[in-house]
């Protein structure tokens, strides 16, 4: 089928026009962050940034608590991440690999776990949480936010579990391993790439959290980038560029995670769900 | 940012149902005491932490919305029950309607805006070279990949009222009267802002799954709609259309429950301002229960959210609890 010049025009343009309008608010960001000041503040705007400064960068990380907030956020997000892996590997591997009554009501369970509404549960978190004196404090951040990741996580390890043949972990107890040691020998490393998806899924989640770390942490000391972010304004007032500055350094983590895993999750989630 | 869900579970369900069922039937049979034990214990972390973590805040949730609690009891630690007197404060309340209304109306422009924008894209990425399409990809997962706090910062910045590039776009267009527009002034100004901020971020997620899903469709389906005669509009509605429709179902289902709850966006944006006039549900709870202290309100408040959540999606939610056990 021959298509006319227009019918083979429209689409790349229609797909150059979409791509700006996708781009271009990340662009600014980090356009914004790289400019000074002056070509921040002009009548016209500078497009494209010539002078390219680290001052805003700089106004960024040297405010207040900045690297306090740096560790708050990498050890609740590590911490919950990992708890939820582990636990989530456990549960999905009976899900997955094992016939028991209720299994049923399991998932069922999970998926609803998975819909949860957080954004308006922080109240009553607020309450069990200062009712169990913790406010201000990264223990109970991290357990919610294992919390909030982990019916994701389960399901969807549950879906890679059950993509490794049952034939290898057979063989490998035929060869003499015990179940467990056939768990850690041979599904394991198959499961590397699963692992890796969900955690970065998880990572993310976590990593962006604000609702409840505003409600329960007050405290400087016990505060995430978020949340950092979120006040910078009010801090710095009409300072654009180191605004920028600032949510540029919160977004490369996971720009970088998320560009160079989504290939990668993507083929392995749809693997995880069409092979098995 | 909770993406990719409910999918990848229900692929090998199907699988495990065709060669799981003989060898585990059996073994499970077998197995010793300790053995039938064996999927409780792997599971029983799950479920304590669901229990803990999930199911407590919700049950805590629900009684602190029979409590009068408020600054001074907070403070002395008493806990005044009182009945059914939150709820009738609220729903007797005008303020409550109005931003039911309001959270309705902005979820479900939001969803329809995300679905036929998502939704084109999706086929676009289908009908383009592979050099385009992999750039418009870059584009797409660039978007879905930012932070929403981040995001939102910077369309404050893209919509700032003095220097934000939007407005220096729409005076040079010819609409001067934008030049020093302030986005944040007005209630439509301020849903306009972050409609397009939330269509921006999730569009990403919809045309990358629809334009996956269009590759599965089997070539043959084409190619027999083209000897019958189809055209171009008819084997797009007779072959791709049927094709997609669950996937478009999940994903419409996903995406009302993620805008539903979009409180990042809105508060961060401009607070529920101005006047109050945008707060959706999840703001409206935050603010009257943390923000004005009253918090059994506000629990009242969240339980009446979570109860219109589970009216809104209870159609689609149906049908994937009954999939999920016609497949187990």
């Amino acid at each position: 089928m021959k298509r006319s010049l227009f019918g083979r025009v429209w689409p790349n343009v229609t797909a150059v026009v979409l791509f700006i309008g996708l781009v271009f608010p990340v662009y600014w960001m980090f356009a914004t962050a790289f400019k000074p000041t002056g070509d921040i503040i002009s009548e016209n705007p500078v497009w494209f940034p010539t002078d390219i400064t680290f001052e805003h960068f700089k106004t960024a990380t040297e405010a207040d608590h900045f690297w306090t907030y740096v560790s708050n956020s990498l050890i609740v997000t590590v911490c919950a991440v990992v708890f939820s892996l582990v636990i989530a590997l456990a549960g999905s591997f009976a899900l997955a690999r094992m016939r028991f009554k209720g299994r049923r009501g399991f998932i069922v369970g999970f998926m609803l776990a998975q819909m949860a509404p957080w954004e308006v549960m922080v109240i009553a978190i607020y309450m069990i949480v200062r009712d169990a004196s913790m406010l201000n404090s990264l223990v109970p951040l991290t357990l919610f936010y294992m919390m909030m990741i982990l019916p994701f996580t389960i399901l969807t390890l549950r879906g890679f579990v059950a993509a490794v043949p049952k034939e290898l972990e057979e063989s490998a107890m035929v060869d003499g391993c015990t179940r467990a040691q056939a768990f850690r020998r041979v599904i394991l490393p198959l499961l590397a790439p699963g692992l890796m998806s969900t955690s970065m899924f998880g990572f993310i989640t976590a990593w962006n959290e604000l609702p409840l770390v505003l409600v329960v942490n007050k405290e400087a000391e016990s505060q995430t980038l978020p949340l950092w972010l979120t006040s910078f304004q009010t801090v710095f007032g009409d300072n654009w560029g180191a605004t920028m500055a600032a949510s540029s350094l919160f977004a490369i983590p996971i720009l970088i995670l998320f560009v160079y895993l989504q290939r990668k999750a993507v083929s392995g989630l749809t693997a995880g769900a069409v092979k098995g | 940012m909770t993406v990719q869900t409910e999918r990848p579970p229900s692929g090998p369900s199907d699988v495990r149902k065709a060669d799981g069922g003989g060898t585990g039937g059996t073994r499970a049979r077998a197995a010793s005491r300790a053995g039938a034990l064996a999927p409780y214990l792997l599971l029983l972390p799950a479920a304590a932490a669901t229990v803990l973590l999930l199911g407590w805040p919700l049950v805590k949730d629900g009684l602190l919305s029979f409590q009068n609690l408020n600054m001074a009891q907070l403070i002395q630690h008493v806990t005044e029950w009182t009945g059914f007197d939150n709820y009738k404060e609220v729903l007797t309340g005008e303020d409550f309607w109005r931003v039911t209304v309001r959270s309705i109306i902005f979820t479900a422009v939001n969803v329809v805006l995300t679905m036929v924008v998502g939704g084109l894209i999706g086929l676009l990425l289908a009908r383009l070279g592979r050099v385009m399409r992999f750039v418009l990809m870059i584009g797409l997962v660039l978007a879905w990949a930012m932070p929403v706090v981040a995001a939102t910062t910077v369309y404050q910045w893209l919509f700032a009222q003095r220097f934000g590039v939007v407005n220096w776009v729409l005076d040079k267009l010819g609409w001067h009267s934008m030049a020093d527009f302030s986005w944040t002034g007005s209630q439509f100004s301020t849903f306009f802002v972050v409609t397009v901020l939330i269509v921006w971020m999730s569009v990403p997620f919809v045309a990358i799954n629809l334009y996956a899903a269009t590759t599965t469709i089997p070539d043959e389906l084409y190619e027999a709609a083209a000897l019958d005669g189809a055209g171009m509009w008819r084997s797009f509605t007779s072959v791709t259309l049927p094709f997609l429709r669950p996937f478009l179902y999940a994903t419409t289902f996903l995406e009302v429950i993620w805008i539903f709850k979009a409180f990042v966006q809105v508060y961060t944006f401009n607070g529920g301002g101005p006047d109050r006039l945008t707060e959706i549900l999840p703001v409206y709870a935050y603010i009257e229960g943390v923000g004005n202290q009253h918090y059994g309100m506000g629990a009242a408040i969240a339980v009446l959210t979570i109860l219109i959540l589970l009216g809104l999606t209870a159609y689609y939610l149906r049908i994937v609890l009954k999939q999920e056990e016609d497949e187990l």
